[in-house]
């Protein structure tokens, strides 16, 4: 900014004072997490107590109770396996699609690439009524199944999309030259193409995986008994023991399903802000 | 996007699409059928799943809507506008349709004024920007669920931390605090609240993008000229910002017409259908409740929704292309 230095540090405080409040506010829930998950239970439940601060000694116990007690780990296992699969599915599925897009289908290739985009728009709520059936019929319901097969219809559009843009900068000359030294199209696409677009298809690995855990409503309609879950549903739906929160455990598991994707998204943020953007930004 | 310069249809893809028999013609032919056939095959997997995973229910999702479909039935027996008739009988179903807008509405309006007034923070470098963004993005990248039992916790009717605060600054009354899922109104702002500070942080990082996209040389010149902070930046900056406002703002309907976790987790849709929206009345009369016709007609209503995003959204990408 050119402006003079005192409405310089006008401006200054005031971007400050905007950030604080704002880091505040969305953090807030975080730092309330991570403070119930060590407060002891009589601690928790006193009013007379300053809710903001330990009023006695930290404690394990919600921690231990969460992983010793409970399914949460098997939970955590189920989400990272739907993850896995789920990535192999939608790579599978999009880079063939996405650079068949890019350089074989001629021109209608990048409108028909956003007609896949749409079909992202489409929410599962929607589709689980009919899906719930259809999830039945194969045998598929009550299992994790269910979700690898349904979870790439939302993962792949997105990532056939991605995949676009990182096609795209790659020279066409680069395939071409490999083309005359004897690759074929699909030879060249394999072993050229895909080993070049490594960081893009980091990106979708990281972009499926953090969609997987974010999903909420496929597997609170497919799967209905408790240990099959997902950790995303099991801990709001299953930690909660009639009408009784443990919230120690409870906001134990929040932090620990939250913040690893939060750091991992982080690293990738970029990416996925050009993916939504539409063309809209250059 | 800004693939092919030579022709520009007016119209979105579908209609681009119904041209390609005289382009592939137009193309050397050897070319085209090396090239198509491997293209196809490549493609293939992709659609057929697509088809298969969004396509077919989309289908049965209508087909359900206009039958007599149940749990455990067989057969179908067409119903025509039947379901639809019942359901707009039903004060539930009034109350969720009017909820999804006011829902959608008011935390969109939330998201766009306080992203814009955020992106504007945080859009030059200081120090400490990459914690700050770690912080802010919280809400967007815990899963949604996870991130609304946090505020049921917060919001709890004996031990929320808010009421602590408001009864310390003797704000409320320490013997009727405030029931902020208990009530009809004050549930209705939580849940609108909670969606807000959930989309927030998905609203700014799209803004940001498009500001650095802003050539600084335009407000700055403007200052130069005379013009102040405060008009620069609603006369200048902000305009320019228009463009990826839209973008934003349609991705945010529809991730909050849609959605039904933070309705769901906070409120189940209560107290007394207060806080019901759309999808949320959908999967109770669907999934739980076993009327899949009527599940499938409530979720139906989110169609013209989708279809007006999904033509901006193409318009967006068209004007992209073409400049």
């Amino acid at each position: 900014m050119l402006a003079s230095p005192t409405r310089n540090w006008g401006a200054t405080s005031l971007r400050a004072a905007t950030v604080v409040v704002f880091s505040v506010l969305l953090a807030f829930p975080f730092y309330w997490m991570l403070i119930t998950t060590f407060k002891k239970t009589q601690d928790l439940y006193n009013l007379d107590n300053n809710p903001f601060i330990f009023n006695m000694k930290p404690t394990l116990t919600h921690l231990k109770y969460l992983i010793d007690q409970t399914d949460f780990v098997r939970w955590g296992l189920n989400t990272l396996t739907v993850g896995i699969l789920v990535t192999i599915i939608t790579l599978l599925l999009a880079l063939p699609a996405a650079y068949a897009l890019t350089r074989l289908t001629g021109r209608w290739g990048p409108r028909l690439g956003v007609g896949i985009f749409l079909t992202y728009l489409v929410p599962p709520t929607l589709l689980f009524i009919p899906l719930s059936r259809i999830v039945a019929n194969l045998g598929l319901q009550n299992t994790i199944w269910s979700l690898v097969v349904t979870y790439p219809s939302f993962t792949a559009p997105f990532s056939i999309w991605l995949l676009m843009g990182f096609f795209k900068t790659i020279p066409r000359d680069l395939e071409d030259a490999a083309m005359v030294d004897g690759l074929t199209r699909f030879g060249a696409f394999l072993k050229l193409v895909v080993p070049i677009s490594i960081s893009g298809i980091l990106t979708v690995v990281i972009f499926t995986f953090t969609l997987v855990t974010q999903e909420f409503v496929y597997a609170l309609t497919f799967i209905s008994g408790d240990k099959n879950q997902v950790v995303q549903v099991g801990v709001p739906i299953f930690l909660v023991r009639g009408d009784v929160y443990y919230w120690g455990s409870l906001m134990a598991a929040c932090l620990i399903t939250s913040v690893p994707i939060a750091i991992v998204y982080n690293l990738f943020l970029d990416r996925f802000v050009a993916g939504f953007t539409v063309g809209a930004v250059k | 996007m800004a693939v092919n310069t030579a022709r520009k249809p007016r119209m979105g893809p579908e209609i681009a699409i119904a041209q390609v028999p005289t382009e592939v013609v137009a193309f050397p032919v050897a070319r085209s059928r090396h090239f198509n056939w491997l293209g196809v095959a490549m493609l293939a997997p992709a659609v057929l799943y697509i088809v298969a995973i969004i396509g077919v229910p989309l289908v049965l999702a209508f087909l359900y809507a206009f039958g007599n479909v149940r749990v455990g039935s067989v057969g179908y027996q067409f119903v025509g506008l039947e379901n639809f008739r019942s359901i707009l009988q039903s004060p539930a179903f009034r109350q969720a349709l009017a909820n999804s807008f006011l829902f959608t509405i008011c935390s969109q309006i939330l998201v766009i004024v306080g992203s814009t007034i955020l992106a504007l923070a945080l859009k030059d470098k200081f120090r400490g920007r990459g914690f700050i963004r770690f912080l802010i993005l919280l809400p967007w990248v815990a899963p949604i669920s996870v991130g609304a039992i946090g505020w049921k916790w917060i919001l709890d009717s004996l031990y929320s931390v808010i009421n602590w605060v408001l009864i310390a600054m003797h704000l409320v009354n320490p013997f009727t605090p405030p029931m902020w899922l208990g009530e009809s109104s004050l549930a209705m702002i939580s849940v609108i609240l909670v969606q807000a500070w959930r989309l927030l942080p998905f609203s700014t990082v799209i803004l940001l993008a498009g500001l650095s996209a802003i050539p600084k040389e335009i407000p700055e010149a403007a200052e130069v000229d005379g013009a102040g902070f405060w008009r620069t930046m609603f006369q200048i900056t902000i305009p320019m910002m228009v463009p990826i406002i839209n973008v934003a703002v349609l991705f945010g309907v529809i991730f909050s017409f849609t959605d039904m976790t933070v309705v769901y987790i906070l409120t189940r849709g209560g107290p007394y259908d207060a806080t019901q929206v759309l999808p949320s009345l959908a999967f109770f009369t669907g999934v739980l409740g076993n009327d899949l016709a009527a599940g499938a007609a409530i979720s139906l209503f989110l169609v013209p929704v989708l279809v007006v995003v999904a033509i901006l959204m193409l318009r967006m990408a068209q004007r992209a292309e073409v400049t």
